[in-house]
């Protein structure tokens, strides 16, 4: 199936293959293996545009936009997944937050040196007692003078250890609860910044992922976003981008647990026969395949659409929901197909069976997605209801 | 320089070849297709040529195919050749490599040369051909499958290495020349976002045969394939388990009576 792709969305789409398969590849195993995050890596996918694709060309990036960005992280993740969500946050997060709400000053200043890898991005929004909660924000944000200073601690930030700039929400008003919240560009260099804890993960081992804590750090007032009390909404529409990205993680992890699957069953032996001429695999094979073309057709539309000016957000959900519940059942089938096997690290399975977990908690889980798609839909169907 | 590459469209290494039912080519139907993996070689090499003469130094890919050649010839402007020339003819469907040179050869004179460089094969139909009868049609030497590449000061001369079994040979050779490329001689890179922008704006000349001076080349096929046979299935393999080798004859002696019925 060809989808449709322009001749520039083939040749991105074959180079993040080509990239994948031959320079990442050959040190994806080890990296996931050993929990090491290659910035040698990002290093090139800067030089290739990887990392400034929804960034125009006057700040240093080649606006391919969403779906270009959907299509090349679908086949970086294939290889590694790490990568993967490196690459969301920093594209469809920080480069757009930036781009987004940031001031002439603040595009000029990071995103040149975002777009060219120069600089990787991140994201912090969790807290301790702030998930899927946003309004129970508690790092505080206090203006004094030139500046604003930081209190408080962030949970879970991908590559906050390797990032030169992180979009961090923090309260700058303690009594209203979800126009309280306001975001800021954190440089790691500034004063009272420091890594946290850094998480030992089930998966996504050559991605890091850590604890950020802000004491009295002093961020310069040039480095709010927008305006105070805009932090809710810009967290909200950044995390729409976001969800598309890691629904492209998902058909990734998915295509690739769907290649392993027929690899192996193709070249197992049992009864006498091989395993994929047996009916049960055949029937897995069936339905792992319908699955990964149902999730691809929701999230490539739902990425097409961002690029066309629709914020449809009930899409959007609807893509991250599917796509990442498919990933999941995925790998689980897969996995079964192989049996034993596939337990063992020996087989890239059990990778990416772990690998797949974090989609259906990051970037709001499955159960927030459902929040959002029923309160849209309650919406556009409002005539219905008495 | 005038740096020429010629590109050609193959089907994918990993694509399943079948025969059509006619016998008169492959079926094309859903197979996927590739710059010829050699030509990749020479798109890189022709490009750090460029890098290196700097100045007005340009590459020009040459390609003979058809219209879907299109997708690899942008390909190789993504990667940083400055201009194309596709030739394009209904009448070019079947091409010997006598054939394909002549109308190289003829396109390649008319945008002007000094220095063409081509993958050491196709890695469709294997010939290695098109770069001989092109280099002779030119009348300028040939080096094949070269490692390495370095070119003099004055740029009229360039120095070759070839990896042949067991030893490496030098080879000085005058320029312009033909110079065909194997595995080895450098890494290609990728198409880049940028380059891919780039490329878009770049041109790619179209050209059917009427364009092209073929007045002092001949266009007669002096070969043709017949016709196209699939290859017989390899018989299954049998291995004989047995402790001692008595036992061992004894089941072979039983198989190839019972089973494959030749004794």
């Amino acid at each position: 199936m060809n989808y449709q792709l322009s001749e520039e969305e083939k040749m991105l789409q074959k180079t993040a293959a080509d990239f994948a398969n031959k320079t990442l590849a050959a040190v994806a195993v080890e990296s996931n293996e050993n929990g090491e995050f290659q910035d040698d890596i990002y290093k090139k996918l800067g030089e290739l545009g990887f990392l400034g694709m929804t960034v125009p060309e006057k700040y240093g990036g080649v606006d391919f936009g969403n779906f270009s960005l959907t299509l090349s992280i679908e086949q970086i993740s294939r290889v590694c997944a790490s990568t993967a969500v490196a690459m969301s946050v920093h594209n469809s997060l920080t480069n757009w937050v930036i781009l987004k709400y940031g001031s002439d000053e603040n595009r000029e200043k990071y995103l040149p040196r975002l777009a060219s890898g120069e600089i990787l991005g991140a994201y912090a929004l969790t807290e301790p007692s702030a998930g899927s909660d946003i309004g129970a924000i508690n790092t505080s944000a206090v203006r004094k003078d030139d500046n604003y200073i930081l209190n408080g601690s962030k949970l879970f930030v991908s590559t906050g250890d390797k990032a030169g700039a992180i979009i961090v929400f923090a309260r700058t008003d303690p009594d209203d609860r979800n126009r309280g919240l306001s975001a800021f560009i954190v440089e790691p260099g500034f004063p009272g910044f420091s890594i946290g804890k850094v998480e030992k993960k089930m998966g996504l081992k050559a991605s890091s992922t850590v604890e950020l804590v802000f004491e009295d750090c002093v961020v310069p007032a040039s480095n709010l976003l927008s305006e105070e009390g805009r932090g809710m909404g810009i967290a909200l529409s950044a995390l729409d981008g976001g969800r598309i990205g890691i629904a492209s993680q998902a058909l990734g992890i998915g295509q690739a647990a769907f290649e392993e699957a027929i690899k192996f069953a193709g070249a197992r032996k049992q009864f006498g026969k091989r395993i994929i001429d047996l009916q049960p695999t055949k029937w897995k094979l069936a339905e792992i395949a319908t699955k990964l073309e149902a999730a691809r057709l929701l999230v490539y539309s739902a990425a097409r659409r961002r690029d066309m000016g629709d914020t449809s957000t009930k899409q959007i959900s609807m893509a991250k929901l599917f796509a990442t519940r498919a990933a999941n059942e995925i790998v689980y089938d897969s996995l079964q197909i192989h049996g034993g096997v596939g337990y063992t690290s020996e087989f890239l399975i059990e990778r990416l069976y772990r690998d797949a977990r974090a989609l259906e908690i990051y970037e709001g889980t499955s159960e927030i997605q459902k929040l959002v798609i029923s309160r849209e839909i309650l919406k556009e169907y409002s005539h219905l209801l008495s | 320089m005038k740096i020429i590459v010629l590109l050609k469209r193959v089907p994918d290494t990993e694509a399943k070849i079948l025969i059509n039912s006619e016998g008169s080519g492959i079926n094309k139907e859903g197979v996927k297709f590739i710059i010829n993996t050699y030509d990749e070689y020479a798109i890189e090499e022709g490009l750090q040529l460029k890098e290196k003469t700097g100045g007005e130094s340009t590459v020009t890919v040459v390609c003979m195919g058809p219209e879907e050649s299109t997708e690899i010839i942008r390909t190789a402007l993504a990667m940083g050749a400055d201009s194309a020339v596709h030739i394009c003819d209904p009448a070019l469907e079947k091409p010997t490599p006598d054939m394909t040179a002549s109308v190289l050869a003829a396109a390649i004179k008319e945008n002007g040369f000094d220095i063409i460089f081509c993958g050491k094969q196709g890695i469709d139909y294997d010939m290695a051909q098109t770069q001989a009868f092109l280099a002779e049609k030119l009348d300028i030497p040939q080096v094949n499958v070269i490692s390495e590449f370095e070119i003099s000061e004055d740029n009229k001369k360039a120095f070759l290495k070839r990896s042949i079994e067991g030893a490496d040979e030098k080879v000085e050779t005058s320029l312009p020349a033909v110079i065909s490329c194997a595995k080895g001689l450098n890494e290609p890179r990728y198409a880049s976002l940028p380059g891919i922008m780039k490329a878009k704006k770049k041109e790619i000349r179209k050209v059917t045969l009427a364009d092209l001076d073929l007045s002092d080349i001949s266009l007669e096929n002096k070969s043709t394939i017949v016709k196209w046979l699939s290859q017989p299935k390899s018989g299954e393999c049998k291995m004989i388990e047995g402790e001692e080798a008595a036992e061992k004859a004894a089941e072979l002696a039983r198989v190839l009576r019972e089973e494959a019925k030749v004794l």
